[in-house]
């Protein structure tokens, strides 16, 4: 694997946004990225696919479910969560 | 301008493999969605669907036919020739000259691109049957229709996604309407209950994996169906000559485009299209009694539509009745427009309301009469139905008590 989650997950998140990695802080939301419902879809299929996961995320209640998408934070942070139990 | 009006009904779906038996289940609130039963169904998330069950082509086709139709097409056909069996006619001479079809379909023979594509791909074999192509076309049922019951005229087939029934119906009206064909036969189908075309939608990350619960607080997305409806919309004048059975009238019809987002709808649009076929079928708001709704059961449709029918109705928005029967067939994509249409059709001639089943909580964003649970008795004078497709093209038709 290239480079560390936190990296990949901002890569995958600031080719979505059309922004610099640089731009995307850990601290940004999706919203403060203009990252909207059919972009959040596209990064987390792109998620899935960066790290042979699977995401449960259902589009018509992105704020439910197990996964945090608050923060660029918190969306690292279910990640690492993700591939640490779906590769163990 | 010509009066129009409907004078025969066919369908299959989830529900039943006729129109008597849809209605049963409309007033039963009888759901249809079960578990799916296709090939690879372990390979996908979504495992249910309003899947049609006991389907047995041979029942119905010789295995020439069988070898040139799609299932889409097999649905089609049955449904046309319960609703031109209705209508009691026969299409010979000028009236075959100056009769139709026109179909509305998303994918068309989906299944024959499914199994071809496992055929090449997956088995890697070099050679597919000769007849691949005239079977998966969009218009291959609008044609078959054609030639099995000798329509020469207008016929071609819609394909504006979950809205191609509506459309397809709205030209079928204009057509009729306008002079420029006596009799059209009008619906549409679909038949996308095979692996790729569930894993297609899967994809979009909008679809329930337990059930279809439109307007419903909890609820968690929409899904899939299958299946058919027909009609035959004939002129007034020759219907009456005629002595036929008139199960309706259609009075108006309208579509928009949102111009706005692939996927997300626009409540203005909707909006548009619902005050759109009002103004054609010269209706007040407060004379629409129900609405059949798009109700998907998606977050994004269920309050974006209950939005545009406030606006559009104004007060009267309280009073009229609002169901998704996609609760109990499912959405039938290209379809679901043509069998929506039977629970207009029930609501002015028998008087009863298909309810929205599934309905568990309420939503302050879909505060309308949804019909919860339990289907309803009521008169209604006139009734409209909504769809609203991806790509944001909206298409409502007003249909009234005969």
């Amino acid at each position: 694997m290239t480079g560390s989650i936190k990296d990949q997950v901002i890569g995958i998140i600031a080719e979505q946004a059309v922004l610099e990695v640089d731009d995307v802080k850990m601290t940004s939301t999706l919203e403060d990225l203009g990252i909207d419902s059919l972009g959040l879809v596209e990064s987390i299929f792109a998620i899935e696919e960066a790290f042979d996961i699977q995401v449960p995320f259902n589009a018509n209640n992105p704020g439910e479910g197990a996964f945090d998408i608050s923060s660029v934070a918190a969306i690292v942070a279910a990640v690492e969560k993700l591939v640490a139990e779906q590769h163990s | 301008m010509k009066r129009v009006v409907i004078t025969g009904a066919g369908t299959i779906n989830a529900l039943g493999h006729d129109v008597p038996s849809t209605f049963e289940a409309f007033r039963e609130g009888r759901c249809g969605i079960t578990d799916l039963d296709i090939q690879d169904v372990d390979r996908l998330a979504i495992k249910i669907g309003g899947q049609v069950h006991g389907w047995d082509p041979e029942a119905h086709f010789n295995r020439q036919q069988i070898s040139l139709y799609d299932k889409f097409t097999q649905f089609t056909l049955l449904a046309a020739k319960q609703a031109i069996g209705q209508a009691g006619l026969s299409f010979e001479g000028q009236l075959a000259a100056s009769s139709g079809v026109v179909l509305g379909t998303a994918g068309g023979g989906v299944n024959t691109w499914d199994e071809n594509y496992r055929t090449v791909y997956e088995e890697g074999k070099n050679r597919v049957h000769p007849f691949v192509v005239p079977k998966l076309m969009n218009n291959a049922a609008a044609s078959h229709v054609s030639m099995e019951w000798n329509l020469k005229g207008p016929s071609f087939t819609v394909a504006t996604a979950c809205a191609s029934s509506n459309h397809a119906m709205g030209q079928a009206f204009w057509l009729v309407r306008s002079g420029a064909a006596q009799v059209m036969i009008t619906g549409g189908s679909e038949s996308m209950l095979c692996f790729g075309g569930v894993k297609a939608w899967e994809g979009l990350r909008v679809m329930s994996k337990d059930a279809c619960r439109p307007f419903s607080a909890n609820r968690n997305g929409m899904v899939q169906g299958e299946g058919a409806a027909v009609f035959v919309f004939e002129e007034y004048q020759h219907a009456k000559a005629r002595g036929a059975e008139i199960l309706a009238e259609v009075i108006g019809f309208a579509m928009t485009s949102d111009a706005g987002d692939i996927v997300m709808p626009s409540a203005q649009g909707a909006e548009r299209a619902i005050t759109g076929a009002l103004r054609d079928a010269r209706l007040n708001a407060d004379e629409v009694g129900y609405i059949n709704a798009h109700g998907t059961g998606t977050a994004a449709n269920d309050k974006t539509e209950c939005s545009a029918v406030a606006h559009a109705f104004g007060h009267h928005a309280d009073r009229l009745m609002m169901s998704s029967t996609k609760s109990m067939h499912g959405h039938l994509i290209g379809g679901t427009g043509a069998v929506e249409l039977l629970a207009c059709i029930m609501a002015l001639k028998d008087g009863v309301i298909a309810p929205t089943i599934g309905y568990e909580e309420p939503d302050p964003e879909c505060a309308l009469d949804v019909v919860p649970n339990v289907a309803r008795e009521a008169k209604v004078q006139a009734v409209l139905s909504n769809a609203f497709a991806f790509g944001g093209l909206n298409a409502v038709i007003a249909l009234k008590q005969a």
